[in-house]
């Protein structure tokens, strides 16, 4: 009896199913890629055909999501210690961290050879930076060693659009660089805003992240100093040939709404955040998610804009 | 008990082999349209174009 129970279990833990395999893609990652992606084509100057469009964000998506795979190979050990991280298919002994390294190797190659092929070059080189970015240079080099890993890390998140521009035109301009340094410049406070309310994760996990080595007052102080510089390259983006009046508008309000929070997060001390559970800084979380989301949305709406032919500044 | 968990292991594995199986069917759908697409375009088989249009105009 105990023998066949022993060998189910075995079994069972082994035995994957498509949802494990696709949860190695880390989707709701995938879902900011896809999206950031597809407007870095659709604001490009020129026409791209419709079909080729969906092809190269599906396998632009399809590389974040290998790298992500290539993430989860890697990390397991630190997956495992972090309550937020432990139920992924690795650590939780649904799919062996063999397989999470042959898919993401796989599809890694697969993907920037298709983007190749259904767009140019250019884009894959670009992909296949971001791959070795992100797995390299974050995952194995930084992560582990430096509290500013999730500043030089960010890189990965922020190639998208310049991939996307990059497949509408071939190459890389003012535009598609202030699209990187947006989401770029963009991923600290969202991090950090994370760690101060996650920190006992990355305590346990032994990630040196800034609220572990700094603690949370410096954390705080450079939540602001970051929203302090990327306001003026949002706000800049409007200026620009894919900007407008529609998105000035839209970025002047989320990047003084994005500082005044920022200074509202640095004015808290400890023990009033910690009494109401980090409210503050839960708040401006989920605020860091609708600040890139709405600037990348009305970057589109001046495209629609444009298209319609009415033209902004 | 045993059959139960065996049953349950034959269900992950038969949805495994179906998301395969229309992974598989989707990639070959769409190197079929990239085909479609690049032929009626009228581009050249190859996903850049090396040659400026000046040194197109040459080499005819």
């Amino acid at each position: 009896m105990s023998d066949t129970t022993g060998i189910s279990f075995g079994a069972q833990e082994g035995e994957a199913g498509f949802g494990d395999y696709f949860a190695l893609l880390k989707p709701r990652v995938m879902s900011l890629v896809v999206f950031t992606a597809l407007v870095g084509v659709l604001v490009a100057p020129g026409p791209v055909h419709p079909f080729i469009v969906f092809v190269s964000v599906l396998f632009i998506a399809i590389g974040g999501g290998a790298s992500g795979a290539l993430n989860m190979w890697y990390d397991s050990d630190i997956d495992a210690k972090m309550k937020r991280t432990r139920a992924r298919p690795v650590p939780a002994g649904r799919v062996a961290r063999e397989e999470a390294f042959a898919i993401g190797i796989a599809l890694s190659g697969m993907a920037v050879v298709m983007l190749g092929l259904a767009a140019n070059f250019t884009a894959a080189a670009l992909l296949a930076f971001t791959i070795f970015f992100y797995v390299v240079i974050y995952t194995m080099w930084l992560k582990r060693r430096t509290p500013q890993n999730i500043v030089i890390g960010g890189a990965a998140g922020a190639f998208p659009p310049m991939i996307g521009w990059a497949v509408a035109t071939g190459s890389i301009s003012l535009e598609s660089v202030l699209m990187f340094l947006l989401i770029f410049l963009w991923t600290p406070p969202h991090f950090w805003a994370l760690c101060l309310f996650m920190n006992g994760d990355y305590s346990r996990a032994g990630v040196p992240m800034l609220t572990v080595t700094h603690g949370r007052r410096a954390t705080r102080i450079h939540i602001l100093a970051y929203t302090l510089i990327l306001a003026p390259v949002a706000v800049g983006i409007g200026f620009t040939s894919i900007g407008g009046p529609l998105y000035l508008a839209a970025a002047v309000v989320l990047n003084a709404l994005f500082i005044l929070g920022a200074i509202r997060l640095m004015r808290r001390d400890e023990e009033a955040a910690a009494g109401d559970h980090y409210r503050a800084e839960k708040r401006f979380f989920r605020f860091s998610l609708i600040y890139l989301f709405a600037h990348f949305l009305a970057l589109l709406g001046e495209a629609a804009l444009h298209h319609a032919g009415i033209r902004g500044i | 008990m045993g059959i139960a968990q065996e049953h349950e292991i034959h269900k992950r594995r038969l949805g495994r082999n179906l998301g395969v199986g229309l992974a598989l069917g989707s990639f070959v759908a769409i190197v079929f349209g990239m085909t479609v697409v690049k032929v009626k375009r009228g581009d050249e088989m190859r996903s850049y174009e090396h040659v400026r249009p000046a040194e197109q105009e040459l080499s005819k």
